[in-house]
């Protein structure tokens, strides 16, 4: 794969490996993040007083001493508020920007003071007297199960009799699974800058994903229209899902105090308490009923979902939704039932995060997987092939969507050859017979992700291109860059539409005045959308300067943009020369764009539907060791063999492919959120939160994107969503981890390692898988 | 003797001279760099010392040399800087904004993609910036760069949430080849060394802010005369510790005594007569790595993880040792050696068994004035079985679950001065009296390691905590003592393997 960047100089088409239209000013440290916009005259400096206690009444909060701290010019609670107290995003006023009369979690945020300095607001801000009284937290999701405490109720989805099937199945295997949250940890923290303008209106610099969510919640806030506010969002330093939903509550505060206070307005969280008080992952606790046959081939599966959903529902009706939709992944259910609960605790409220669901979901079935081949004592590979999904008659998903794009079993035999799967796995039984400590395993997946918002409404994007005289162009779109290279996908898609050097294409921040009415820039459609909305622009403006140079006797269809030029059918013009004489001719060069996803629908009631517009593949195959006197363990071997349909930038997609996949590999690890017994996070900083640094990469690291794929529906140049999908290819590193504990036992048990499979986790699962096995071999012998 | 003194912070930032007086000492480098020097390209990312986005150079002249050292700048301290040059992602390229000439180590970013959302960036092209400057990197690297071990090594302390790191370690293995033929910097050599010289003095700074004093003696003599008058003064000497207390517990310390410029206090010497080696407070990990590791091969994989690059260039072994954490991974391989601490003030120096320094959880055996001066490392015994290890969630760049060392010797078939320390298994860092007695004077026999496996139930009650459960902290360092026996009778593989296939 040619990663070597070409010159923005050349010209630039779209499927080349172009470097993202930052990197230059990300190496310089040139690239503005909120916290580095020069500061205006009068800034104030926010920042909060949290709960300490996870659930409870207000009592008092005395902000007296606050108030008093030189330097302080104002606090703000939940009286000070003018329009609605909810940032809830879906408008279930379930979720308060300041805390007014209970709190639900430990960091909620109850006040916000504003200072002359960030220093001083936040000493300031320790100094409030909170007096709560103390009410009955449910902390874990059995009991959140137990006293039926729901954030959404529950939810269901079938096709076919599970149970039949399960009863008259000859092989019948039940388990449990648990996932852990995950921090985005995004490197830049949550930050928004709130400057007033006339009319009482305010203008917002957010790092956020959702800016025009940020202006309708900070419209209501303030109890004005949603024309009083503007966001602008020129780039995050990461996000991952956590500023979909997580970075209003800071843009609101920021807009409460610039407009109370008539003078800017800006936060800034500091590690720790962003990490204490914004969402996670889900947790999830996941079972599952599987009947097969003595092939492996499944019959029938139930399966439950339980997912920790924190204080509030936030986005997690959908995320729950999603893990339904890929707790298949790529394998065919002829009967199926699916049981799904949202559970309501008193702990930050999760929300989006990369796969949003979608990992947790896959990770049940696949431990199904391992499973059935522990059970019967056959390749675990073996037993995913023949389950994948088919032709006719087996290509029906448990929702009633017709896959018929289905490229896993291609992918699947490619990999296997590519990574020689089947020698390794032998080489590995043998070493394995020869070291008593050190165990190793192997394991490929494969994953199928569903692409398209599944709360369809949200499938929409626009543009708004501008051409300018001199023949250089504006771009702007709803779509929002957070490093995953958005930017300067659309901008190749646009400079190739006019035939023009990407360097004539002027990248601008997304900004709510310029498109309206945006979707988060989430569920990996950012390209899908954004390009296609602004291509729609670009033909708007060609097909008007086509009509004008084409004039009243010709056709329009003639004239065409290419690099050379506009060919009018008679003579090719310089760009800026066509566009000139456009201008001249009063032709409007400035247009709209517009993209709604074709296809889809979902009967919520039925739960029967197309969801997705397409599914992205991909598969992975991990190879690990373990040290089973310490559960130390490291990933020696990663091959990932993934599909991206015709890449519109092959090393824009080579990095989320990568990224990806090592983030997923964070979450099934190392990465562990650790609450303690009161419900207090105790990992909320990275000297104790580890996500994965450059030595937890394995040398060997073989990413290829897969050179036949070609998305089937006519999606933007043909390509594929590549955002979320590849962080589920890290499953195969859970899954060989689980593998190689296996290889300490005799019996046909698989180890019930939950994830993240941190030192500890592994460690204290040996142990019970040797328990487990000398059980099996002592009732073999009839010793009990 | 009274010492002359000066109020200003004098350094260089990039070859600008620099003179700041009256700020608060307490002030971060890098809220300096990105308040009053307006120099926004370097980030917070944590304001700990853990992710590395702050990441700046700082240039020391060193022996006639310059010596460059990738530092976290949210946790150093602004005064900290004295007589030094810093360097920022700022100063890398030129000026033109529109299309800047890139330092090699940023094109190699650029080349590479190795940027996705760039707030990690600046931090970890300084960080290759540093390696550019290295001796590793010229001399280590091959035609294909420098190996990817290496390469680790210098990546350790900077998180990147993006990319998966393998564009990055291609960027470095790029710039690692290009490093002999230096960069600006390189050609600049003799005049920064000289700027450095007339930067360079004998007179103590001293500042004071709103009531609260900052001292950077430079003799012994001075520092134990400012603790005589400041029994409660707070010492710091890396500040990869202190430095939390300001930027996260918001701590106004009324006295900071900074120790890093105490002349005595950075000898780094083998004693010929005694063969001790002799480790001043205030050496930072990276000075003394190549000498204990010399004499102690044992401890390189436990050093090379202790903290990471940044931390090792700032934080030292007596920094380490005084503030008594519990779990900090230098203590108990020390004591497994029976290091001595040697403790001084303006009434007198003291030796101290370094295993008696520690006392309780938070008290350790310090009068007041008094200051860790240095650690002794005695001689290599012939015949030593040593080892350290250190088990942690993630292999580089964390604090310990827990962290093992144990010594012996066996002589005439008999196990001979077992000394076992654990370290987060306690309140302190503190000897299995019991399992080390379950091995004195005995064969050094599977039988025998299982009793002293037993018998650490007797000695430690670990704690459960997010670090690592009772249960777990127990049964692993039981298997720790299975995996020195192992190792001992040569039995292979018994430890994962890093970067070795």
């Amino acid at each position: 794969m040619d990663r070597s960047s070409n010159q923005s100089k050349q010209l630039a088409v779209v499927q080349q490996s172009v470097a993202h239209d930052s990197a230059i000013k990300h190496v310089t440290g040139r690239a503005v993040y909120v916290d580095d916009i020069t500061e205006p005259v009068g800034l104030l400096h926010v920042y909060f007083g949290t709960s300490k206690v996870s659930h409870g009444r207000i009592r008092c909060i005395d902000l007296a001493e606050v108030r008093s701290f030189p330097g302080v010019v104002a606090v703000i609670t939940a009286d000070d508020i003018p329009g609605n107290n909810d940032i809830s995003p879906r408008h279930q006023a379930d979720e308060e920007t300041l805390a007014s009369e209970f709190v639900h979690f430990q960091g909620q945020v109850l006040f916000a003071v504003a200072a002359e300095s960030r220093d001083i607001a936040r000493r300031a801000a320790q100094l409030a007297q909170i007096d709560i009284e103390e009410l009955p937290a449910v902390l874990s999701i059995e009991t959140a199960i137990e006293q039926q405490s729901w954030v959404e109720p529950p939810y269901e989805m079938q096709r076919g009799d599970a149970a039949q099937a399960l009863a008259s199945a000859s092989h019948r295997l039940q388990g449990e699974l648990h996932t852990g949250a995950q921090d985005h940890f995004y490197l830049e923290g949550q930050a928004s800058l709130s400057i007033p303008q006339e009319d009482g209106d305010v203008l917002i610099y957010s790092s956020s994903q959702h800016p025009s969510e940020l202006q309708h919640l900070a419209a209501l806030a303030l109890g004005r229209p949603d024309n009083a506010v503007t966001v602008e969002v020129r780039r995050m330093g990461g996000a991952f899902g956590g500023k979909e939903t997580q970075a209003a509550q800071w843009a609101v505060i920021t807009a409460l105090v610039a407009v109370q206070t008539g003078r800017p307005a800006k936060i800034r969280l500091d590690r720790d308490d962003d990490m204490i008080s914004t969402g996670k992952r889900h947790d999830f606790r996941i079972r599952y009923d599987v009947g097969f046959d003595d092939t492996g081939q499944i019959l029938g599966i139930d399966i439950e979902l339980a997912a920790r959903c924190g204080f509030s529902a936030d986005l997690s009706g959908a995320i729950s939704d999603r893990a339904m939709f890929h707790s298949d992944n790529a394998y065919y259910f002829p009967a199926v039932r699916i049981r799904s609960y949202r559970c309501r605790t008193n702990t930050v409220s999760n929300t989006a995060f990369r796969g949003f669901g979608g990992p947790q979901g896959m990770m049940g079935i696949e431990r199904v997987m391992d499973a059935i081949a522990a059970h019967l004592g056959k390749d675990p590979l073996e037993i995913r092939k023949r389950n994948l999904y088919g032709d006719e008659g087996r290509n029906l998903t448990p929702y009633y969507m017709t896959v018929e794009d289905n490229v896993a079993p291609e992918i699947i035999a490619e990999l296997e050859v590519s990574s020689q799967y089947a020698k390794r796995r032998t080489d590995i039984a043998a070493f394995n017979a020869h070291s008593p400590v050190i165990k190793r395993g192997i394991a490929l997946t494969p994953v199928k992700f569903g692409i398209s918002f599944t709360t369809s409404f949200l499938n929409q994007a626009g543009a708004l291109v501008h051409v300018y005289k001199d023949g250089s162009i504006h771009l702007n779109h709803g779509g929002t860059e957070m490093g995953q290279g958005l930017f300067i996908k659309v901008a190749q898609v646009v400079a190739d539409a006019f035939g023009v050097p990407l360097a004539q294409v002027k990248i601008s921040a997304t900004n709510t005045g310029k498109v309206p009415n945006t979707s988060a820039t989430a569920a990996s459609s950012g390209s899908d959308m954004n390009a296609m909305a602004a291509l729609d622009a670009c033909n708007k403006i060609k097909r008007r300067i086509a009509e004008f140079l084409a004039g009243e006797n010709a056709d329009a269809a003639t004239v065409k943009f290419t690099q050379e030029g506009v060919w009018d059918g008679q003579q090719l013009h310089r760009f800026a020369a066509a566009v000139m004489a456009a201008y001249l001719g009063r032709v409007s060069l400035s247009a709209a764009g517009y993209y709604r996803t074709p296809k889809i629908y979902y009967d919520r009631d039925k739960a029967q539907g197309r969801p997705f517009l397409y599914f992205a593949y991909g598969a992975a195959v991990a190879e690990v060791e373990i040290d089973t006197l310490t559960g130390e363990n490291r990933v020696r071997r990663v091959d990932i063999l993934h599909d991206v349909g015709r890449s519109l930038n092959p090393a824009v997609d080579l990095g989320q492919i990568e990224g990806g996949f090592v983030q997923g590999m964070g979450w099934l690890t190392t990465e562990e959120c650790w609450w303690d017994e009161q419900g207090r996070l105790r990992t909320h900083a990275p000297s104790t939160y580890k996500i994965p640094v450059s030595s937890d990469v394995p040398e060997e690291f073989n990413v290829q994107i897969w050179q036949r794929g070609e998305n089937r529906e006519p999606t933007i140049h043909r390509s594929k969503a590549v955002g979320e999908p590849p962080l589920m290819l890290a499953i195969a590193v859970h899954s060989a981890i689980n593998q190689a504990i296996a290889a300490v036992k005799s019996g046909r048990i698989l180890p019930f390692l939950n994830a993240p499979a941190t030192p500890e986790h592994i460690l204290m699962c040996l142990q019970t898988t040797h328990d487990k096995d000398e059980m099996t071999h002592n009732q073999s012998k009839e010793t009990r | 003797m009274v010492q002359a003194k000066h109020s200003a912070i004098r350094f260089l930032l990039g070859h600008q001279p620099q003179q700041v007086s009256g700020c608060d000492p307490q002030t971060t480098v890098l809220d300096w760099l990105r308040g009053p020097a307006g120099r926004k390209g370097t980030k917070e990312g944590c304001a700990e010392g853990d992710c590395g986005a702050c990441t700046v150079t700082v240039v020391e002249l060193r022996d006639g040399q310059l010596q460059y050292r990738a530092v976290n700048s949210c946790i150093q301290l602004l005064p900290m800087l004295d007589g030094k040059q810093l360097i920022t992602v700022e100063d890398l390229a030129t000026a033109d904004a529109v299309s800047p000439i890139l330092h090699p180590v940023q094109q190699a970013m650029v080349d590479q993609h190795g940027s996705q959302c760039g707030f990690c960036t600046p931090g970890f092209v300084m960080s290759l910036f540093t390696l550019f400057h290295d001796q590793r990197a010229v001399q280590g690297a091959s035609d294909s760069g420098l190996a990817r071990q290496d390469i680790d090594e210098v990546l350790a302390g900077n998180l990147c949430r993006c990319t998966g790191y393998a564009p990055i370690v291609k960027a470095a293995r790029q710039c690692s080849q290009q490093a002999a033929a230096g960069d600006e910097f390189s050609a600049s050599e003799a005049g920064t060394i000289q700027q450095l010289q007339q930067l360079a003095h004998d007179d103590m700074l001293e500042m004071e802010f709103q009531g609260r004093r900052f001292f950077a003696p430079r003799s012994l003599q001075s520092l134990w005369e400012i603790l005589a008058e400041y029994p409660a003064a707070c010492m710091v000497a890396g500040a990869t510790d202190v430095g939390l207390w300001i930027t996260k517990q918001l701590q106004q310390l009324p006295v900071l005594v900074y120790v890093g410029e105490v002349q005595e206090l950075q000898r780094l010497q083998v004693n010929p007569d005694t063969g001790v080696l002799e480790i001043g407070a205030a050496v930072p990990y990276a000075d003394v790595l190549e000498t204990l590791i010399g004499t102690y091969p044992e401890l390189e994989a436990m050093l090379k993880r202790l903290g990471a690059e940044q931390v090792r260039n700032a934080g030292t072994v007596g920094g380490n040792i005084a503030n008594g954490s519990p779990i900090g991974d230098m203590p108990p391989a020390l004591i497994a050696l029976d290091a001595i601490l040697i403790l001084s003030s303006s009434k007198g120096r003291r030796e101290l068994p370094l295993k008696d320094f520690f006392i309780e959880y938070g008290k350790q055996d310090l009068q007041p004035g008094e200051c860790v001066e240095a650690i002794h490392v005695p001689q290599r015994p012939k015949g030593l079985h040593y080892a350290v290890y250190k088990l942690s969630r993630r292999f580089d760049q964390d604090i310990s679950s827990l962290c093992a060392a144990v010594s012996l010797r066996v002589e005439n078939g008999e196990v001979v001065e077992p000394r076992i320390c654990f370290g987060g298994m306690a309140g302190t860092p503190k000897r299995a009296r019991a399992a080390e007695k379950a091995l004195q004077g005995q064969e050094l026999s599977l039988e025998r390691i299982l009793a002293a496996q037993q018998s650490l139930l007797n000695d430690y009650e670990p704690l459960s905590d997010w670090r690592g459960s009772t249960e777990y902290r127990m049964k692993a360092a039981q298997h720790l003592l299975m995996r020195f026996f192992l190792e001992t009778q040569g039995e292979a593989p018994v430890q994962l393997q890093r970067g070795l296939d």
